[in-house]
């Protein structure tokens, strides 16, 4: 794609004139800014941005985004961005989805996307709830949650959309939070260096409906105890005074340790994004789930090497041509045996 | 040895005769589908008309020997013009008990049925579930009997290749195809041909399957089996080039006709499904094309993907039959609000529900028309034969592009797998499909309309200056923001009803064949135009006044369709459903017309439809 003789795009370029219907105190706002101050850097010409959507509250999202736009149909938005992909590579495809729309109704839409590697970018807002049917528990709602649709607590065991996106092969895998502009913002801006899939999960606040969903993870006094951010080639160090971290056990699980005492940053695991397998990055993925570990965000996964699905399909189309000539279709209609009656 | 020309007149007599059906019987892994189409392709190449129905069981390889596991092929080839493949056969091909016992009830009296004899031990017959041995016990009597060792004979011409057993008694199948081109004269070079091209890489197998094909002729040769051979001389169809098209080679080729014709890149997103997955397996051939297919996760996405592909300016189609329609009910709302122009294509099959996956049916008419939330019309085109589904498609995909709609092609599993000859037009002489891509940004709206075909612009991501937003919330007239206005809603619905009924004008006007008014009408849709035509004829014959007319357009339906119905006293639809075209008629324009319904996942039989005129208008009316 070209990017010379454009004048440098602005933040207002992506804004639209649609008036935002997200509730007053939304997480979807800072997520939108965020998209918005990174989209004009990136060098790509606006007209060849598609936000590609589904159905629920995210799914508003490309309406706000002065680029091409498609709000389709509930859990589809992977499959339609998948299409506008393989058939023209060229376009920058970002996919906006929800808990409910990317992990229960287009479940399958999102593994598949992902494992094929089409280059698109799914930013998955994660509130833990359904927020456009006002209130029942979503795929990644805690297990006994009160909702509107459980009132005895959830029976469901959530999916970790990290997890899930590192068991599917995804070849990048990233977290960010809402309130964590700068570090959301480097993140998206990380997921949209890499050509093939990228999937960021971003912790999102549905203040009317599952307030708090990631307290724990936001409060500025608790969350440097609870948050552990990932950096390619740095240890893993978390806590307030950056004195805990991670360390690999001989079985080849992971354990909290306490810096000091003869135990250095040395010691730690050494955070690995570009490697091939997937497994190291799944291991981190689930370390939140066990007492005493912290959540980790920023890029878990971050290896670009397998071919993107659309240019696979369509290299095959340009091999073919290249040896067989462009299709003529005269001499295919005549193809095979045929006969002439006079 | 003798040739053919000089065999002695008075041993083995040579017949002339217009026209014979011929049925390949045996279990789904005797190659009967292939016999058969070698077979189709020999007599095609020879210049006889012809119409085939394959017809084979939903499992893969059903135990062998065993009734569910028979497969069957039949052609009806004819020095005239065949619509059909025939109501009863003259003769039969039987590799094993199961296959006699299914279809000796179809052979004519005093057809010939040649059997695979080595196939009939006490073992044999128990998987048929038959307590007598039919070759011994006169329950084929009336009909000219030829027990063949097909099993030995095929080993012994083949023992010196140093083949295993299991690979010889493969090559049965050509064994007895070479005694069918014996007794209908035909050249094996067309197979020989294919067989050299197909085991290109294995020419030992391709060794053996012309020895066999070879052997199973000089055996009629030599021991003078059938003590008469039969000759159908050539068919005298329009001037032109012809090749055998089967209903799905036609679609694909009807898709990479349109694309080009349209100057677009053709985009097909399926997921595999019977009878349809043929159209997947086609397209994704022609990568020389520029043809882009997506095997989708499922039929969902088989769809979006396409309307993904519509809306970055594909010529993009989805294939799939009845149980994937209805997974795809959602999506196609999306493109009717949308407006992107996209075809579905319908094969249909039995239903409900997985139903008959590999039998015919033509009961999800109401489904294409009607089966949506809310009001969502949608234009439905059916292709009346196999040659047919090439020309629909061309035709949907010109509907699809010039109204910016999706268009839903119904086919079905007959016309799928069935082939005819098909005159193969030139590029040239099919118009042109004009599409214009929205470039200017100066006064662009996404809902602004064309004044005379209602479809909007489309702008295709890439473009400077279009930047816009689609979705499946209801659109503002002309602007395309979300509008939940109660008149604005009304409007839109009425513009896109509107704008479906519009695309009559590109419907042409309809003639019923047969009489141009009398005592009935037969309205027929789809696969049923062979043996409707054929029957028609027939009892025209008889002094009836009778007409026909096939409809190609279900919505909107051609605008003369009212007044044909009126000119006539009684009017006759017979469906393979419960009567779902009758339902529109009778709804639409308040005629009082009757069906014929036929649900046995099979096509009319000629005499099933001569019999419901003959009851409809009386034997005695018979002039």
């Amino acid at each position: 794609m070209t990017t010379t003789a454009l004048p440098p795009l602005t933040k207002k370029d992506f804004q639209t004139d649609q008036e935002v219907r997200w509730c007053p105190g939304c997480g979807d706002y800072a997520i939108l800014a965020a998209v918005q101050a990174v989209f004009p850097e990136l060098g790509v010409p606006r007209e060849n941005f598609v936000v590609v959507s589904g159905i629920g509250c995210s799914s508003r999202f490309p309406y706000y985004m002065n680029t091409y736009g498609f709000h389709s149909i509930h859990g589809r938005a992977p499959a339609v961005a998948s299409g506008i992909k393989i058939a023209h590579p060229e376009l920058e495809v970002w996919v906006a989805t929800g808990d409910g729309d990317a992990l229960a109704i287009g479940g399958n839409h999102t593994i598949h996307m992902l494992r094929r590697n089409v280059g698109i970018k799914v930013l998955l807002f994660n509130n833990r709830i359904y927020g456009l049917t006002k209130g029942q528990y979503s795929p990644t709602s805690e297990f006994h949650k009160i909702t509107k649709s459980t009132p005895f607590g959830s029976p469901d065991h959530p999916f970790n959309p990290v997890s899930l996106a590192i068991g599917a092969e995804a070849t990048f895998v990233a977290r960010a939070v809402d309130v964590f502009q700068a570090h959301l913002k480097d993140t998206l801006k990380a997921a949209a260096a890499h050509k093939g899939s990228a999937f960021v999960e971003i912790l999102q606040n549905c203040n009317i409906f599952n307030d708090g969903a990631w307290t724990g993870l936001t409060e500025k006094d608790t969350r440097s105890e609870h948050v552990m951010q990932l950096e390619h080639g740095k240890p893993l160090v978390f806590g307030k005074n950056r004195d805990k971290g991670i360390r690999r056990k001989s079985d080849g699980d992971i354990e909290v340790v306490p810096l000091g005492n003869g135990i250095a940053e040395s010691d730690l695991v050494v955070h690995d994004a570009h490697h091939p397998r997937p497994s190291y990055a799944f291991l981190l993925s689930h370390m939140e789930h066990r007492p005493g570990f912290p959540t980790p965000i920023g890029v878990f996964r971050a290896w670009d090497d397998l071919p993107r699905y659309e240019d696979v399909i369509n290299d095959q189309v340009r091999e073919v041509i290249a040896k067989k000539g462009p299709g003529d279709l005269n001499r295919l209609l005549r193809a095979g045996d045929t006969w002439e009656v006079k | 040895m003798s040739t053919l020309m000089d065999v002695p007149a008075g041993k083995t007599k040579r017949e002339v005769i217009d026209q014979a059906v011929i049925r390949f019987a045996g279990d789904s892994g005797d190659g009967m589908q292939i016999t058969g189409s070698q077979f189709t392709n020999t007599v095609a190449l020879y210049g006889n008309d012809i119409a085939t129905f394959p017809d084979y069981p939903a499992e893969i390889r059903a135990p062998a020997g065993t009734v569910p596991g028979v497969s069957g092929f039949q052609l009806n080839f004819s020095s005239e013009e065949v619509h059909t493949p025939g109501d009863s056969i003259d003769v039969l091909i039987a590799m094993n008990p199961a296959a006699l016992k299914v279809n000796v009830g179809d052979l004519k009296a005093n057809g010939i049925a040649i059997i695979n004899s080595d196939s009939f031990k006490e073992s044999d017959l128990r998987k048929a579930h038959l307590t007598t041995n039919p070759l011994e016990d006169h329950s084929l009597d009336k009909f000219r009997v030829f027990p063949v060792e097909l099993q030995r004979l095929t080993r012994s011409a083949l023992q010196h290749l140093g083949l295993d057993a299991k690979a010889m008694d493969r090559c049965k199948n050509f064994f007895a195809l070479g005694m069918c081109y014996w007794l209908y004269n035909r050249s094996m070079e067309p197979t020989v041909r294919w067989i050299d091209d197909k085991f290109k890489k294995k020419p030992l197998l391709a060794e053996a399957n012309k020895l066999a094909l070879k052997a199973g002729y000089s055996y009629c040769e030599a021991t003078e089996a059938f003590q008469i051979s039969y000759e159908i001389p050539p068919a005298q169809l329009s001037p032109g080039l012809y090749r055998n098209l089967s209903g799905n080679q036609a679609l694909a080729l009807g898709f990479v006709t349109a694309a080009k014709k349209a100057g677009l890149k053709l985009f097909l997103g399926s997921y595999p499904i019977t009878p349809a997955s043929d159209i997947l397996h086609e397209l994704s051939q022609y990568k020389d094309f520029g043809v882009l297919t997506f095997q989708a996760e499922d039929e969902i996405a088989a769809i979006t993907s396409s309307i993904g592909a519509s809306y970055a300016g594909c010529l993009a189609i989805t294939s799939t039959s009845g149980p994937g329609m209805a997974l795809k009910t959602e999506a196609l709302g999306l493109a009717v609000m949308t407006e992107l122009p996209l075809v579905i294509c319908n094969i249909q099959r039995g239903g409900p529900s997985t139903g008959l996956p590999t039998k015919t049916e033509q009961a999800d008419l109401l489904q294409a028309l009607f089966g949506r939330n809310s009001e969502a019309p949608i234009p439905v085109l059916a292709a009346a034969t196999p040659g047919d589904c090439f020309w629909i498609a061309v035709e949907a995909s010109r509907i699809a592009l010039k109204y910016m709609v999706p268009v839903i092609i119904l086919s079905d599993g007959y016309l799928a797998n069935g082939a005819e000859p098909w005159r193969i037009p030139s590029v040239e002489e099919i118009p042109g499909i004009p599409v214009r891509f929205a470039t200017d940004p100066e006064g662009f709206l996404p809902y602004k309309r064309d004044p005379e075909t209602l479809a909007r612009p489309w702008a295709i991501p890439g473009t400077p200056g279009l930047e816009h937003r689609i979705g499946g919330l209801e659109k503002q007239d002309v602007t395309g923001n979300i509008n939940y206005e109660p008149l604005n809603h009304e409007k839109m619905v009425r513009i896109r009803a509107a704008k479906i009924d519009a695309i009559v004008q590109d419907v042409p006007n309809v003639l019923p064949s047969g009489d141009p008014e009398g005592d009935l009408l037969l309205v027929s849709w789809g696969s049923t135009y062979g043996s409707i035509t054929q029957a028609v004829k027939a009892e025209r014959a008889k002094g009836r006044k009778l007409g026909h007319l096939h409809l190609r357009y279900l919505n909107p339906l051609p605008a003369n369709l009212g007044d044909i119905l009126k000119r006539y006293r009684k009017i006759l639809v017979p469906e393979l459903n419960m009567g779902q075209l009758l339902w529109v008629l009778r709804a639409k324009y308040l005629v009082d017309a009757v069906g014929l319904n036929k649900i046995q996942g099979r096509p009319f039989k000629q005499n099933e439809l001569e019999q419901k005129i003959e009851e409809l208008l009386g034997r005695q009316e018979a002039r």
